[in-house]
């Protein structure tokens, strides 16, 4: 069954096809890899799914419906969520209030300004659970902007899942954190999205990380899906490994 | 006919007047990315240093004097905004925009009592230049020959500025210090002396819009942010940090607001407003501003 | 309540605050008692500017919005009390009230359409131009607004006509209209402090801190802070609303840019990133301003350079260096 399919998805930049008739399709309850050289047209494509960007052709259908003219507020509603490449925090909230503002927004309760957002305490035990599940709990009154990056990206994984999406778009969850902690960082996110079924499409440049925990890999280049499929499939491609090889990094 | 052509000519005086303050800004932002709230002063700074050289310095003085002394407005509004750059400005370009704005917003208030102290509450006028210059006939009217020098200056300042920064070498440092400040600086440009030399010409257009309109009407308290208020409008209709947008916005308040004068005194600035208002509401990075 | 307790920055629990709240509360109804007239009556002034500082506060230290145009909603306040003396022979406080509230909500809705669609620089001379244009409006009207002369505005009526003005009228303001600001003023910080630390409170401060994650987590971004300017400007209207009869009489300037940077100044002074800020600043705002009038006319000139030395090293205003003094302190004195 299919999340989520684009159909001819188009986004100009200038005379550039960022995203190029572009037929993407994320199952349910799989974790996938987008993986690409810079510049291949993956953030775009995310971009344009969760609605910072709008298409200037194709469709968004996401459980059937179509999204394609959805403003972001309709999106998240829908079901999508997504984290930054560069982390994208209220640096200035604690963490704590950065998963409990996410969850107070997601059920409508921001429109209440009458009342005071410390007596609502189911909303700050979700939060507190979710802090615990992404093992962010010790940093729970620590502003966000202080905690450490590999702590960041986590957390900004944390906030985009406490939307209680279908599916959410990670875009690049271990750039910028040493090769140690990728893999705890990884495994916290892949156990947390698997466990609830949710369905993720991870964008990476890390091909141990891509091979390691996706069910499925698409490639993209100059704006157009290379090939699409499992990871030993994508490993034995020629067309992959020969435009993808020296482009991106092994660690 | 000619109450027509009159009403043009007043369109093009004011918007003369309009370039040179709203270029000055736009410049400045275009370059550095930052708006000087106190730009308005500037412009009143170079009205009213150019009405003290003419107005009283050198009052009774031939009309060749004056009119070597009428630049000094622009020249004290230059230096003034050499110095402004370095100790002011620059230590809140790391820092959070509020910061910026908060300070420049301290330097208007600055400005204006400074103003005030060396020139007193009244207002500065230097019209002997102005009537020397006599009217030309125009149809049956006549109209002061002085408001064809200060569309002359304003046209004159339009080509001089384009070709500045299209066809000069520092107009490439320019451009290339706007567009990317950290690949122009990465490639060897001195990014704090573009950013003082950019400042000091945004201040000098500035300036000089007050230097060469004050004969015709007197510096006044006030009157910076007033300008400050109209230039924003300008910029708003032509897009903030594009020369051809000051240009092309000056155009269109210098005519709107002759009309509004005309037929619609009281509501002449709301007119205004409404236009800027329509314009940020299709279009909002102004006509020719980059989104 | 969960294990976690919710940690929302500089603003702390309602135990600890009503600690700090309640007393200065109960100092501030001892000073008709304690202080002379006009000790008391120029306290008011200072608790009507520090409700138009926490309104105004709501956009700068909690949205991220610079206002340089609050002084045409104290305006509208000050003259929609001024006009319904002039026009419908009104002499109630409270009815003064609603009408203040009742201008400022139309006036702000509309600028707040405006100018909410655009932040920082457009936003804030966007709020600087319309204030002008309102300005400009008063002189213009003038056979409405009374132009330069202003509109004067007799001792109201209190408390549904309870309390009258009649008799001397220094120890009416001194006292009962004293009372009545003290009063409004707790009201309105007790309710500012409720919608700073509401979940709307928290989403204003996810916009201000992050524009695009806000949306991002479904937060509609314009109306959030067109419900902030809305709240911001009536506040404001109020403070005008307040003032009025203190004051006897309401003129143009209150509407001046001039004014809209009082306003910013004492935010700033008293420091913009805490609640009690622009409280502070408000009130040494006010005793600052009534002893240097006296000494000089270049007001503006002081304002600005303490303005540009506040931005320059002391950002966090009064209330923020006297934290960071205190932790210093206290790190001292433990370590």
């Amino acid at each position: 069954m299919s999340l989520l399919v684009t159909k001819d998805l188009v986004k100009w930049f200038g005379d550039t096809h960022a995203v190029d008739h572009v037929n993407f399709t994320v199952r349910d309850s799989e974790v996938l890899a987008l993986i690409g050289s810079n510049g291949a047209g993956k953030t775009t494509l995310v971009n344009l799914i969760s609605g910072l960007f709008r298409p200037d052709g194709g469709q968004i259908l996401f459980r059937d419906a179509d999204v394609t003219h959805q403003s972001v507020h309709g999106r998240i509603k829908a079901g999508i969520a997504r984290s930054f490449q560069l982390v994208n925090l209220f640096d200035q909230l604690s963490a704590l209030d950065n998963v409990a503002l996410t969850i107070f927004s997601r059920d409508g309760k921001t429109r209440n300004l009458a009342t005071l957002a410390s007596g609502d305490s189911a909303v700050w035990d979700e939060a507190a659970d979710i802090l615990r599940l992404f093992g962010l709990e010790a940093k729970a009154r620590m502003l966000a902007g202080g905690v450490s990056q590999g702590e960041r990206k986590l957390l900004d994984v944390a906030v985009a899942y406490a939307l209680r999406p279908k599916l959410l778009f990670l875009d690049e969850p271990t750039s910028g954190v040493s090769t140690r902690e990728k893999a705890p960082i990884m495994d916290t996110i892949t156990s947390v999205v698997r466990s609830t079924g949710i369905s993720a499409a991870i964008i990476e440049h890390d091909m141990d990380v891509v091979f390691n925990y996706s069910d499925r890999i698409v490639a993209m280049h100059q704006g157009t899906i290379l090939a699409d499929g499992t990871p030993d499939e994508i490993r034995r491609n020629e067309a992959v490994t020969t435009t993808l090889i020296g482009t991106t990094e092994t660690r | 006919m000619d109450v027509l052509l009159i009403h043009l000519l007043n369109s093009l005086l004011y918007a003369s007047v309009l370039f040179l303050i709203a270029g000055g800004l736009s410049l400045i932002y275009g370059v550095m990315r930052i708006v000087n709230l106190a730009h308005g002063n500037l412009y009143a700074f170079g009205a009213y240093v150019t009405a003290w050289a003419i107005g009283t310095v050198a009052a009774g003085a031939s009309v060749p004097v004056l009119l070597v002394l009428l630049p000094a407005g622009a020249l004290a509004a230059a230096i003034l905004g050499a110095v402004l750059e370095p100790t002011l400005l620059r230590p809140f370009y790391k820092r959070a925009e509020e910061y910026q704005l908060l300070c420049t917003f301290g330097l208007l208030m600055i400005l204006e009592d400074l103003m005030r102290f060396i020139w007193g509450p009244y207002p500065l006028s230097a019209s002997t230049l102005f009537e020397s210059f006599g009217s030309l006939p125009v149809g049956e009217s006549i109209y002061p020959t002085y408001n064809f020098l200060v569309i002359g200056v304003g046209a004159a300042a339009a080509i001089f500025l384009w070709a500045f920064v299209y066809r000069t070498k520092f107009g490439v440092v320019l451009r290339a210090t706007s567009q990317n400040m950290r690949m122009a600086s990465a490639l060897g440009v001195n990014v704090n002396r573009v950013y003082v030399q950019a400042f000091t010409l945004g201040c000098f257009m500035a300036g000089l819009g007050g230097a060469i309109i004050v004969p015709g009407q007197s510096a006044v308290l006030g009157m910076g942010v007033d300008a400050l208020v109209l230039a924003f409008i300008v910029v708003v209709i032509g897009g903030l940090g594009s020369l051809e947008g000051a240009l092309v916005g000056a155009l269109i308040v210098g005519f709107v607001r002759e009309a509004g004068i005309t037929w619609f005194a009281e509501i002449e600035l709301a007119v205004l407003y409404l236009i800027a208002a329509l314009v940020l509401l299709v279009r909002p990075a102004g006509l020719f501003g980059r989104p | 309540m969960s294990t976690l307790a919710p940690a929302l920055q500089q603003i702390g629990s309602t135990a600890q605050t009503l600690r700090v709240a309640v007393p200065i509360a109960a100092l501030l109804a001892l000073v008709p008692l304690v202080l002379p007239p006009y000790g008391a009556i120029l306290l008011a002034y200072g608790l009507v500017m520090a409700i138009g500082a926490l309104g105004f506060n709501l956009l700068l230290g909690y949205t991220g919005l610079l206002s340089f145009g609050h002084s045409a909603y104290f305006g509208v306040g000050a003259y929609a009390v001024a006009l319904m003396v002039k026009y419908l022979k009104v002499g109630s406080m409270e009815l003064f009230l609603v009408g203040a509230i009742a201008a400022s909500v139309l006036i702000t809705a509309l600028f707040g359409v405006v100018c909410v669609r655009y932040t920082r620089i457009f936003f804030g001379i966007l709020t600087l131009a319309l204030s002008q244009v309102l300005w400009s409006l008063a002189f213009k009207f003038f056979w409405v607004t009374g132009g330069t002369d202003g509109l004067r505005v007799p001792t109201p009526s209190l408390f549904g006509g309870l309390v009258t003005g009649a008799g001397d009228k220094t120890a009416f303001m001194s006292h009962a209209y004293y009372y009545y600001v003290l009063i409004m003023f707790c009201a309105c910080a007790a309710l500012m402090w409720v919608i700073v630390n509401s979940p709307f409170g928290m989403a204003l401060q996810a916009i201000r801190d992050n524009e695009t994650r806000a949306e991002f987590v479904g937060v509609r971004i314009w109306r959030y802070r067109w419900v902030a300017f809305l709240v911001s400007g009536v506040f404001t209207g109020l403070a005008g609303a307040l003032w009025v009869p203190l004051n006897g009489l309401t003129t143009p300037d209150i509407m001046h840019w001039t004014f809209s940077g009082e306003i910013v100044f004492m935010t700033v002074l008293g420091g913009f990133r805490s609640f009690a800020g622009p409280i502070i600043g408000a009130i040494v705002f006010n005793y600052l301003k009534t002893y240097a009038i006296g000494y000089t006319v270049y007001w503006q000139l002081l304002l600005g350079t303490v303005l540009v030395v506040l931005v320059l090293s002391l950002p966090t205003g009064i209330v923020g260096t006297a934290g960071k003094l205190a932790a210093k302190f206290r790190a001292r004195s433990s370590g």
